[in-house]
């Protein structure tokens, strides 16, 4: 169901403050859980579930659907917020993120809820799964788009670079590797734990087709998933420059925001700011 | 039969699979020639696939093929697939519960030569309290072929843990074979086995190539009048619960043989049921507590004690403390 119109994309910008409140309400009621790396990646997810995937909500195991995995899971209160909005599973459901018992675990577990895909929580898995079920794709004829959605700090792991170069060597042209490189992991600025740049030299040395952009400018974020898609024979990724806790003035760029829940009275003011965004 | 290598009788069954299941395909970490998977590699190329020197990334594009319909067999040496592999195993492969199947190949002290570092002697016990995986472990040639092809339509994950080194073919194709189900190979009772023999004094449980000395030891004993009963527990995890609760009911006094560490191997899960069903003495032949060494795989068999004669001792051991227990209990 790959929308054939151009994409509106005020409405889209409009879309992203209202999936950033309700993951921020989503996240205070749990009481715990991944702000920050939830709110950087709304326009990835919005790039995706309403452009570039071709996906049904109504029918989560058609064969032929494009797959998103969730590699970086920290961030699955944004993928659950969305596939509850495109009306894979109750939108009341979210209110039961992390509350036992549930099917909304704090990282995801496989086919949770209808259009999960992949369980994560442990970093850097992601992508060797996109190709796995890119080669069998291969064998078997089957024309699907994998993204993988992964995390700057998470590409430390050394499992990354194994599967950059798998993707590579087996020409994985089906594999679009997303980077939500929003600058921050949990203790600080990825630059200061580990400096994982130049980022895009680094995918290109690997033998990717790279594409970079503002990754919160919605026309920036089709327009690469609409290019990416173009490439043969080789891999692509999409590096994303984000900002970790984007929307909330006092969880932008702020470490402190990786991991914990707004309380009620700093919920109430992040809405508000979120509210008064012009789009 | 001449002595032949489990990883061979492996090679075999994954090329037979090749014919009958065309969902069947092989990854290996540039170990496809020592694995025995080259035989599929070169027979079905476009089913095989490549991932370097890489085991975490080996085992999450299995996971990736299973999603997708495949059965994927990930091939690499036993040490390096389940030691670099294993949080991929769990969140991957088990906790998705995917239809991969891991191959380890130069299990236990069988790699011989190369020494320490690639002698895998604790994966039984890392992989058994993995939840969802089935860990097997064959004792044969012929058992390891059975045990490829059986795996391929075992829904879930399954580890195969082949040997290196050549040993006897002492299954006969007409033996049952069938995941989670343990074959008694002498004396005991069970029912389809065709076999049956009261007055079993002692029984030892084995998988691999224990399970041949634990018939030579057996046959030994029967020179003292001891009648051993031999259990091949092929399958470690489903453990065959019945079998193992009828021998220690039946025989009273047990004796585990393992290529591998005494740690929580074979012989903690044959402990594990029979401490809480039917308690009784029981004696662990394995590796004990310590890394291998280089040497040829005969002498290290013989220098970590795991030949037939040191199975004839455990088995007297045990014996004396069966009747001590015996004793105390008529007091």
């Amino acid at each position: 169901m790959t929308p054939s119109h151009a994409p509106d994309v005020r409405a889209l910008r409009a879309l992203a403050v209202q999936l950033r409140q309700t993951i921020l309400r989503t996240i205070a009621n749990a009481g715990s859980g991944h702000p920050g790396g939830s709110l950087s990646m709304v326009e990835l997810l919005i790039g995706l579930y309403w452009h570039a995937l071709r996906h049904d909500p109504k029918r989560p195991d058609w064969p032929d659907r494009d797959l998103f995995l969730l590699s970086k899971g920290h961030g699955c209160p944004a993928l659950y917020t969305v596939l509850a909005e495109r009306g894979y599973f109750p939108k009341e459901e979210l209110m039961t993120l992390r509350k036992y018992p549930t099917r909304l675990q704090g990282h995801p577990e496989r086919q949770c809820v209808p259009g999960v895909e992949i369980a994560a929580g442990s970093l850097g898995q992601g992508l060797s799964m996109a190709n796995g079920i890119a080669m069998a794709d291969r064998l078997d004829k089957r024309a699907r788009r994998i993204y993988c959605l992964m995390g700057d700090g998470e590409i430390q792991e050394g499992q990354v670079w194994e599967a950059a170069m798998t993707a590579h060597h087996h020409q994985l042209d089906a594999v679009c590797a997303i980077v939500d490189a929003n600058q921050l992991q949990q203790n600080g600025p990825v630059k200061d734990i580990k400096d994982i740049e130049p980022l895009a030299e680094k995918w290109r040395a690997f033998g990717w087709h790279t594409i970079e952009i503002d990754g919160h400018s919605i026309e920036q974020v089709i327009t690469a998933y609409d290019d990416a898609r173009t490439v043969k024979g080789k891999p692509q990724v999409i590096i994303a420059r984000t900002v970790k806790g984007k929307g909330v003035s006092f969880m932008e760029l702020n470490p402190a925001w990786h991991g914990i829940a707004p309380k009620p009275e700093e919920l109430q003011k992040a809405l508000a700011e979120l509210s008064a965004v012009t789009v | 039969m001449a002595d032949k290598p489990t990883r061979d009788g492996f090679g075999e069954g994954l090329l037979e699979l090749g014919k009958t299941h065309p969902n069947v395909v092989a990854l290996s970490g540039d170990l496809e020639d020592s694995a025995r998977a080259i035989w599929f590699k070169k027979q079905y190329p476009d089913r095989f696939f490549s991932v370097g020197i890489a085991e975490q990334d080996m085992i999450g594009t299995a996971a990736g093929l299973a999603l997708a319909g495949k059965i994927p067999f990930a091939c690499s040496f036993s040490q390096f697939v389940t030691g670099k592999g294993l949080e991929q195993m769990r969140l991957a492969v088990c906790y998705q519960k995917l239809n991969v199947k891991i191959v380890g190949s130069h299990g236990g002290l069988s790699v011989g030569a190369d020494g320490a570092t690639a002698e895998a002697l604790e994966e039984l016990t890392v992989l058994r309290s993995l939840p969802n995986m089935t860990v097997v472990a064959p004792c044969d040639a012929l058992e390891a072929k059975r045990a490829a092809i059986a795996s391929a339509d075992y829904p879930g994950p399954v580890y195969l843990r082949l040997g290196r080194s050549p040993v006897p073919v002492i299954t006969k194709e007409t033996d049952l074979f069938q995941i989670g189900r343990a074959n008694v190979l002498r004396g005991g009772a069970r029912p389809g086995d065709g076999i049956g023999r009261a007055g079993d004094d002692i029984t030892i449980v084995a998988c691999g190539v224990m399970v041949h000395h634990a018939l030579l030891a057996a046959e030994a004993l029967a020179k003292d009048d001891i009648q051993a009963r031999v259990i091949n527990l092929h399958t470690v995890k489903p453990i065959d619960r019945q079998t193992l609760i009828a021998a220690a009911k039946e025989t009273g006094a047990i004796v585990t043989a393992e290529e591998h560490t005494v740690v929580g191997g074979l012989g903690g899960a044959v402990a594990e049921v029979l401490v809480q069903a039917h308690p009784v003495p029981m004696r662990f032949v394995g590796v004990e507590d310590r890394f291998g060494t280089s040497g040829d795989p005969a002498d290290l068999l013989k220098a970590f004690h795991l030949m037939p004669q040191d199975l004839v001792k455990a088995t007297k051991d045990v014996l004396r403390l069966k009747q001590s227990w015996a004793a105390s209990a008529q007091r």
